[in-house]
């Protein structure tokens, strides 16, 4: 057994993208009513039909109530002390072209290790980098129109192609589909937007680089992805943010639509400031991600790597309506110090012969209390539907926790769903074993933490998962004694 | 030179003593065995030289290579060469025979100064390795001691120990459980790694193992201390006669 005392007494996390970057931003008053949606819309030159969803969103979410059902904990958040716009000047602000944008900014892109320019293309790496509220630069858009493939940040889409926002926006997660969901409808900020024509097979990771910058904003990205009928994208996601003493509220949303033979696969790498080791600050994790499998043998698979964040709570979704569609989603979600993590997955088989697999790997260490919570649901019409799970616990220490919730609906017998789930912890004789070998604790820790969730982590595409496995081991740093 | 010197070494484990005054001095290149009755203190001693917690000095000093040993941390005397074939080796899953080595190696080589050795190389010298213990590829990339049996477990701490090629190797009851051919397989190990300057104490119950490899010395531990101290001929008399005549030297 770890000692605990050691274990507590060494806990010092130091996070590394907590720097504050000093630019003159046009931040909004604080207060949230019709006029802040008005405001905000008409700062993004939004067409008329943007401005009506925003709005009956808003009036949606003033009649609901904020869920508590999770296990996670945290004090009554004052919707009106938050600031629901905030952007970097830059010297025009309609322009997301490179040289436009303030070089700070692109210096603090540089600092998170954003390869934005030129470093990009050798990555093979397309990037749009939502820098609070607005999205500041999406590279390699030309190569990818040359492919009909449209890659732009959320407020552009609206503006320049209408009628694809019109027509997928709000279809897989509603407006009203839950507390920060409306939230999101009424105030979503940026993101990005993503357009995969038919039979196209994108050239290239898709990336976006989110990071919230200012203080006492929230942020409220949305993203929209659709993969028409046999193609195919790889989407990335990372975030940071500054140190703050307060917490900060993130509160996207992600929708995800495979048309008929189409393949979505999207990977997060979550380092949202934690907090401290006291609990003090961090940001509030709040996301709704869902995708749905709308055409017959589609497939859409979330990878999700979260080591940040005060707070995470976020079921990445999937919604298997077309015959033979393939749903996946693969977890690692870390807690140390004071982090609390309540995530999971819903697959929801609809359609015949429709194939889902989970995979969560949860670390606990110092106070952290990490939950998995998952649904999968058969619905009646589901012949031959097919669920794994498997849900694996890993706790150092002794003042940690881990807790696993799977929700199992059947309604068709010739269905087929597998739960397996398993607890362990890190003994001192592993610890010292590896230390008898050379390696240091930390090194030994890192070791079987990396053991432990490799299979996720060979989910990810390259360059990311070289990056997770750092960000582990940043992340757990101090975890033993 | 002596590469270990223990004098007067006392131990307890929760206020229980455990070793009793042992002495004992390793030569350069020298093979010492250590046998002794169950509960003796065999693997006490392995654990304190390799920096294992739980336990309490209360007397003594051990010198390694000339130095103080016991103010260093289980890593760096890793580092520096001691090494520690496990009585009962801990499973680690999910981690590979062939990543544990890796880091371990390489923290070895860092530790000397030495730049690391990239992955191609690195997996050539542990395949030879492998071959010489009549283990397969596969049995690198199996997860660290996860669903072996016990004479597997022991040829994969020998493994190790011809990957890492320690200055002193302690080798705690390495022959127990093992067949003839394993025990055969491990004797060619231990005797691969034999040099003027390489030296083992190998902690074992029987002479089978001491047959193939000669060693220059035998101690019989019991009660904590070292009582008797001879050749091959003393291993011969334990097996034949046990302890029981020895329990006067002990008293
Ligand atoms: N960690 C420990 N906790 C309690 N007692 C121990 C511990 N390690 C060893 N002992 C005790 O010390 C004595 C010597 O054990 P050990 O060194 O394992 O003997 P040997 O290897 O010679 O069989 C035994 O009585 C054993 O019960
Ligand atoms: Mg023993």
């Amino acid at each position: 057994m770890l000692d605990s005392n050691a274990v507590n007494s060494a806990i010092s996390q130091s996070y590394k993208h907590g720097f504050v970057t000093a630019i003159p931003s046009d931040t909004i008053p604080t207060g949230l009513d019709e006029g802040v949606i008005r405001l905000i819309s008409a700062k993004k030159r939004e067409p008329e039909f943007m401005l009506a969803w925003r709005l009956a969103a808003y009036r949606h979410w003033q009649g609901m109530t904020e869920p508590r059902w999770s296990s996670v904990r945290y004090p009554t958040i004052d919707y009106q002390n938050i600031s629901y716009y905030s952007s970097p000047l830059t010297n025009n602000p309609d322009s997301i072209d490179l040289k436009d944008v303030d070089p700070k900014l692109l210096a603090t892109y540089e600092k998170l290790g954003i390869p934005l320019s030129e470093r990009l293309s050798l990555a093979g790496v397309a990037v749009d980098a939502v820098f609070d509220s607005v999205s500041v630069a999406t590279t390699h858009k030309k190569k990818l129109a040359k492919l009909g493939i449209v890659f732009c940040s959320m407020s552009e889409a609206v503006r320049e192609h209408s009628a694809l926002v019109q027509r997928f926006l709000g279809s897989v997660v509603p407006p009203g589909d839950n507390f920060f969901a409306a939230l999101n409808a009424s105030v979503f900020s940026d993101g990005s937007f993503c357009y995969i024509p038919p039979g196209v097979r994108c050239p290239m990771e898709l990336s976006t680089y989110f990071r919230i910058n200012a203080a006492g904003t929230g942020q409220f990205e949305r993203t929209l992805i659709i993969a028409d009928k046999n193609s195919y994208v790889s989407y990335l996601e990372g975030c940071t943010a500054p140190q703050r003493d307060r917490h900060q509220l993130h509160a996207a949303v992600v929708e995800l639509i495979a048309m008929e033979g189409a393949e979505i696969k999207y990977s997060t790498v979550q380092n949202w400031y934690p907090g401290d080791a006291e609990g003090n600050g961090g940001i509030y994790n709040f996301v709704t991600k869902r995708g749905e499998c709308r055409g017959d043998r589609s497939r859409i698979s979330w990878t999700q790597v979260e080591t940040g964040s005060a707070i995470t709570w976020k079921y990445p979704s999937v919604i298997l309506r077309g015959e033979g569609s393939v749903g996946r989603f693969h977890s690692v979600a870390l807690t140390n110090n004071h982090q609390q993590a309540d995530t999971g997955t819903k697959m929801i088989h609809i359609g015949h012969n429709t194939r889902s697999t989970i995979l969560s790997k949860g670390i606990s260490a110092g106070f952290g209390h990490n939950a998995y919570r998952g649904l999968v649901k058969v619905l009646a019409g589901a012949q031959g539907a097919r669920n794994h799970s498997q849900c694996d616990s890993l706790l150092l220490g002794n003042t940690c926790s881990a807790h696993t919730y799977p929700y199992i609906e059947v309604k068709n017998k010739t269905s087929k769903v597998e739960h397996e789930a398993t607890t362990s912890r890190i003994s001192e004789e592993q610890l010292f074993y590896c230390q008898q070998r050379g390696l240091s604790r930390e090194q030994a820790v890192s070791l079987i933490v990396n053991g432990f969730c490799q299979e996720v982590l060979r989910e990810l595409p390259m360059e990311f998962s070289v990056e997770a496995r750092k960000l582990l081991e940043v992340n757990l740093e101090g975890s033993v004694g | 030179m002596n590469i270990l010197e223990i004098q007067n070494l006392q131990v307890s484990v929760m206020n229980k003593p455990i070793l009793r005054g042992l002495d004992l001095r390793l030569g350069e290149g020298e093979i010492h065995a250590i046998m002794g009755p169950n509960g003796s203190g065999k693997s006490t001693l392995a654990n304190i030289l390799v920096g294992r917690g739980d336990y309490q000095i209360t007397a003594g000093t051990i010198r390694y290579q000339g130095e103080d040993l016991i103010v260093r941390s289980p890593e760096e005397r890793a580092m520096a060469g001691v090494f520690l074939a496990f009585q009962n080796p801990v499973e680690i899953p999910g981690v590979s025979n062939a990543r544990l080595l890796k880091e371990a190696f390489n923290a070895h080589r860092r530790y000397g100064h030495l730049p690391e050795m990239d992955a191609m190389t690195f997996r050539t010298h542990l395949q030879e390795r492998a071959k010489h213990l009549g283990l397969s590829d596969d049995w690198l990339l199996r997860p660290i001691n996860v669903g072996f049996s016990g004479g597997e477990k022991k040829r994969n701490e020998l493994l190790q120990m011809l990957v890492l090629e320690p200055n002193l190797a302690i080798l705690d009851e390495i022959d127990s459980g093992l067949d003839i051919d394993a025990l055969t397989d491990v004797a060619n190990g231990i005797n691969a790694l034999r040099n003027n300057l390489r030296s083992m104490l190998l902690i074992t119950h029987y002479p089978r193992l001491l047959e193939q490899v000669h060693p220059d010395k035998v101690h019989v531990l019991i009660g904590g201390r070292i009582v008797m101290t001879g050749g091959m001929d003393l291993a011969g008399r334990l097996e034949e006669q046990g302890y029981g005549w020895l329990s006067e030297v002990a008293a």
